[in-house]
């Protein structure tokens, strides 16, 4: 019997019994005969747990996790920075671990209040009036940003800028395989989107931006807001929830969608998940909310109280008709972010931010002090920036990994108009000066 | 108004029954805003020596923020004071049995916890060059091997992140194949007993939705799955066991006819937990397969997510899966761990490789149950719910009177018409009784459904516990005040009933909009 179910033989005969069975076997007897896997599965016998754990921890160790050993200045929508010990005590507790979608409110406040702390924070972040309960991750809530601007605009061409993160940008268009979503991809140069080059059909009905973008530039997004008022399309804007502490918001350049990845909120590198999709927008477009919302209500006895509202236009209750097929969302993450931001406060947050900027600062300044380093871009950076190197990215990577030092992230051709030179280079407030010269130095050494 | 008859204590309940959790008064917790005090904070950062530029030499103006964004000031005891009170108004399966149908709340083993917070998996950078990651690689290939062997499938992504994410990928591997072959197809069958992230899956694949009814025997009226199948059908989508908790027995005859025009047979694998190691999805003719990590492999369900959603595939459809998957990889110098992506690939459904981390817990508890113990796995979690549907199928209806499978679908409609306490009154009513609610009203087909999944963790102990409570409910909505006590519970909970039409008609979506 397995350590985790609680039956003993005796209390298994006697359920059976109780069936009017006389084994476990004849629980499936409507099970065809010919399809019931006579042979067992072929999988491994069951380990006891302290070998089992032994075999991950094996695993783990044949990894090299960003720390000590191997100092991350790698970035592209996955950032080093500090989770407390708080954050993590909390975010572990096995009453918001170990719960489930909150269909009884009444024995879900908890999630449900932390919840609704989480879409007061998100929209405090973005500026815009409301947030849902979470979405899988940036690339989930970039396609549900874009559908629901071509929901709301009944227009499906929308316009990319090429510095939306460009993994966000296949899921947008493996997505759009089923959607019918036509893409118009819009070109940088020196970092920020060329819009007037861009040209698709009959005008767009979503163009998407992201702020910082993917080379970490700062776009005056004046521009995309302008072709949004001349066109009438839905200004999607894919924004960094750290940057946003000193950042001018979302909403105050016009967004009319915020989207994001929430993973600098308090979650570990976590080979790339779970992680969290931000998503916010006005009132106006509530009624086209992807997933959850989580609304203050009153109980039964005029006390506050907290459930999952706007319901009718989720996937159980509207079925083909909703706005999204999202369920099972990452709500665990929603509530690691709200006592992250707890954590942060309002002098965190920009604190954070300030920091990381001027860890890049610093960082940039020294790079391109090394011969053969050039600036892929010239736009404002915050905490991350793009350089070309004298040498294939790829192979400075490995060489560094060697010195310890996690160099970033290889751009591909489209960024480097097709040189394989581009190096992403992202700086967070755990970076401090001993590890930025150590690391140009070792660049200085891989360089030469 | 009191309980119609006296509570008693209740009888020792080996796991599952929360009735003795003990509560502090009922007062309402104030939010993260209203504990704020100006000035006061948590956070403390790394001592970095880099010189303190100020942000106004380091960012331009059009670009700053003039104020700071408005958080929350509060002090670390503050923060772990609140989010504390909270989880105490939070029901969980570690705190009791959590019988929600469609849901497999079983108990989440505490070992996959840490695995999940080995520094060696959960400080890796998804974007670490493969040198540095070989470890996560052997981890998912591996994972990915024990899927399909469980599933009878020849490959799967990971990337996914839940079931609906799964759903839709599959959906577009689905058009993938057609196209591959020349064919572009509108129709997608799926019965009316499905989850709603079906047909909501299916809209958002490019397809229509083509609703087949259910017979008497709550499975797929044959007849009428052929009247519709023709070759336009790109697929149909079915649930087996199907969310009444039964076995499709046609299932092989199911799968003929639609393969007969050409169609693919997706399962949707949220009720596996019911077959694991004893009949595989492949073997009845499914060709995609969606996993939820999240129910059957007791990853922690985190209050709504994060799930793992993996989709495995026939060998046909094994080129069209989303890239880049990770395999071992053979050079001239021997094998390693890398990533590959085929021509054919539908592309990336994910930022990164999937919810890893979730991932991993999968794979722990995999390697602790074995083949035997999954096996083991599905035969209590089965044994457990037609203990629970024999038990109660005295005092509650059972619309669908034959051996169940996970779960099992009960009905409150005889009792609401002798009482008028309905399947929302009984739900909300057991929850003073110290478990978690039953899901009600799904399926749809089924009128006062309460919908049971006890899981294989639960104890015999547990579900006469849980069994007895039923049966307590159901004789006390019968007596004289009873139907109105029903109607108004839950008594002792955090709140009271909550009033869903206010929130939805006066709108408050975040502490700001407060009136």
């Amino acid at each position: 019997m397995s350590g985790y179910s609680p039956h003993t033989d005796a209390e298994v005969a006697s359920m059976l019994g109780f069936l009017g069975l006389s084994s476990l076997d004849d629980l499936f007897e409507v099970v065809p005969e010919a399809l019931r896997l006579a042979r067992g599965l072929d999988l491994p016998d069951g380990m006891p747990e302290p070998d089992a754990f032994a075999y991950l921890d094996d695993l783990a160790r044949a990894n090299r996790p960003a720390g000590r050993d191997l100092v991350c200045f790698a970035g592209g929508g996955a950032y080093d920075h500090e989770v407390p010990p708080v954050t993590r005590a909390l975010a572990s507790r096995s009453e918001f671990v170990t719960s489930y979608t909150p269909y009884q409110p009444e024995v879900a406040q908890g999630v449900l209040q932390a919840v609704f702390e989480f879409q007061t924070l998100v929209a405090r972040l973005t500026g815009m009036e409301v947030a849902n309960a979470s979405l899988y991750d940036g690339a989930a809530a970039t396609v549900e940003g874009v559908n629901l601007g071509v929901a709301a605009t009944g227009r499906n061409v929308v316009w990319v800028s090429r510095g939306l993160n460009p993994t966000w940008r296949q899921v947008l268009a493996t997505f759009g395989a089923g959607t019918g979503h036509q893409l118009v991809d819009v070109p940088l140069e020196n970092g920020t989107t060329m819009w007037e080059a861009a040209a698709g059909g009959d005008g767009p009905g979503v163009v998407l931006v992201a702020y910082p973008n993917f080379l970490g530039c700062l776009e005056d997004l004046a521009g995309a807001r302008a072709v949004c008022d001349r066109t009438g399309a839905m200004l999607v804007v894919a924004f960094d929830p750290i940057a946003a502490g000193v950042l001018r918001s979302p909403a105050d350049w016009g967004a009319d969608v915020v989207v994001g990845e929430g993973q600098a909120l308090g979650m570990p590198l976590g080979f790339g998940g779970p992680y969290l999709g931000l998503f916010a927008c006005g009132l106006a477009q509530v009624r086209r909310l992807p997933g959850r919302l989580v609304g203050e209500t009153v109980d039964a006895e005029g006390r506050r109280a907290y459930v999952s509202t706007l319901r009718a236009r989720e996937q159980d209750i509207r079925r083909e008709k909703a706005t999204s097929n999202v369920c099972t969302n990452q709500t665990l993450m929603a509530v690691t972010a709200a006592i992250q931001l707890g954590w942060l406060g309002t002098s965190g947050i920009a604190e954070v931010a300030l920091r990381s900027a001027r860890g890049a600062q610093y960082c940039r300044t020294r790079m391109l002090d090394l011969p053969g380093v050039e600036p892929l871009a010239t736009a404002p950076v915050l905490r991350e920036f793009a350089v070309r190197l004298p040498k294939p990215a790829p192979v400075v990577i490995e060489r560094l990994v060697d010195e310890g030092f996690l160099a970033g992230i290889a751009l591909d051709e489209g960024y480097t108009s097709g040189g394989d030179d581009g190096l992403l280079v992202a700086v967070t407030e755990r970076r401090t000066r001993v590890e930025i010269d150590g690391f140009v130095d070792a660049l200085s050494k891989a360089l030469r | 108004m009191a309980a119609p008859v006296s509570d008693v204590t209740p009888k020792p309940a080996a796991g599952g029954r929360a009735s003795s959790a003990p509560l502090l008064g009922r007062d309402t917790e104030p939010t993260l805003f209203e504990l704020s005090q100006p000035g006061r904070r948590s956070w403390q950062l790394r001592t970095t020596g880099i010189p303190e530029m100020a942000l106004e030499d380091l960012v331009p103006e059009t670009h700053r923020r003039h104020a700071a964004p408005k958080l929350a000031e509060v002090s670390e005891r503050d923060l772990v004071g609140h989010f504390t009170r909270l989880s105490h108004r939070q029901f969980s399966v570690d705190l009791g049995a959590y019988p929600l149908g469609s849901c497999t709340m079983k108990y989440n083993p505490k070992v996959c916890d840490a695995v999940a917070a080995l520094p060696g998996l959960a400080d890796v950078h998804p974007a670490a060059p493969a040198s540095c990651t070989q470890g996560w690689l052997q981890l998912l290939v591996e994972l990915e091997q024990q899927l399909c062997e469980v599933t009878g499938m020849a490959a799967a992504t990971l990337q996914p992140a839940a079931g609906a994410a799964g759903e839709l990928t599959g959906l577009l591997l689905m058009r993938a194949w057609h196209q591959a072959h020349g064919q572009t197809r509108h129709k997608i069958v799926i019965p009316d007993s499905a989850h709603g992230t079906n047909p909501a899956s299916v809209t958002l694949g490019g397809y229509e939705v083509v609703t087949v009814r259910s017979d008497a025997r709550g499975c797929v009226d044959l007849a009428a799955l052929k009247a519709v199948l023709d070759d336009d059908v790109a697929g149909i989508m079915l649930t087996n066991p199907n969310t009444l908790g039964l076995f499709e027995e046609d299932i092989s005859a199911i799968a003929a006819a639609v393969h007969e025009v050409g169609g693919l047979l997706y399962y949707d694998g949220a009720n596996l937990n019911a077959i694991v190691g004893v009949v595989r999805p492949g073997d009845m003719g499914f060709d995609i397969v969606h996993l939820n990590l999240h129910k059957t492999f007791a990853t922690p369900h985190g209050g709504g997510g994060p799930g793992a959603g993996p989709v495995a595939v026939s060998e046909r459809l094994v080129p069209y899966l989303p890239g880049p998957r990770p395999a071992l990889l053979e050079d001239g110098a021997g094998s390693r761990y890398g990533w590959t992506t085929t021509p054919e690939s539908i592309g990336r459904v994910h930022s990164w490789h999937g919810n890893a981390l979730v991932l991993a817990r999968a794979l722990t508890y995999l390697l602790v149950h074995g083949g035997d113990g999954l096996r083991q796995v599905a035969q209590l979690a089965v044994l457990n719910a037609n203990w629970l549907r024999t038990r109660l199928s005295g005092t509650f209806d059972v619309p669908y009177d034959r051996p169940c499978m996970h779960e099992c679908v009960l009905s409150a409609s005889s009792l609401k018409k002798s009482s008028g306490v309905k399947a929302l009154d009984v739900a909300k009513r057991l929850l003073e009784e110290g478990f978690h609610s039953p899901t009600v009203y799904f399926p749809l087909i089924v009128d006062e459904a309460l919908m049971l999944e006890p899981t294989e963790t639960e104890s015999l102990q547990t579900l006469e516990a849980l069994a007895d409570a039923m049966e307590k409910i159901a004789a006390e909505a019968v007596l004289p005040g009873g139907a109105e006590y029903a109607a108004e519970a839950p008594h002792g909970t955090p709140v009271r009933r909550v009033d869903e039409a206010r929130a939805a008609r006066a709108l408050v979506p975040t502490f700001d909009a407060r009136p």
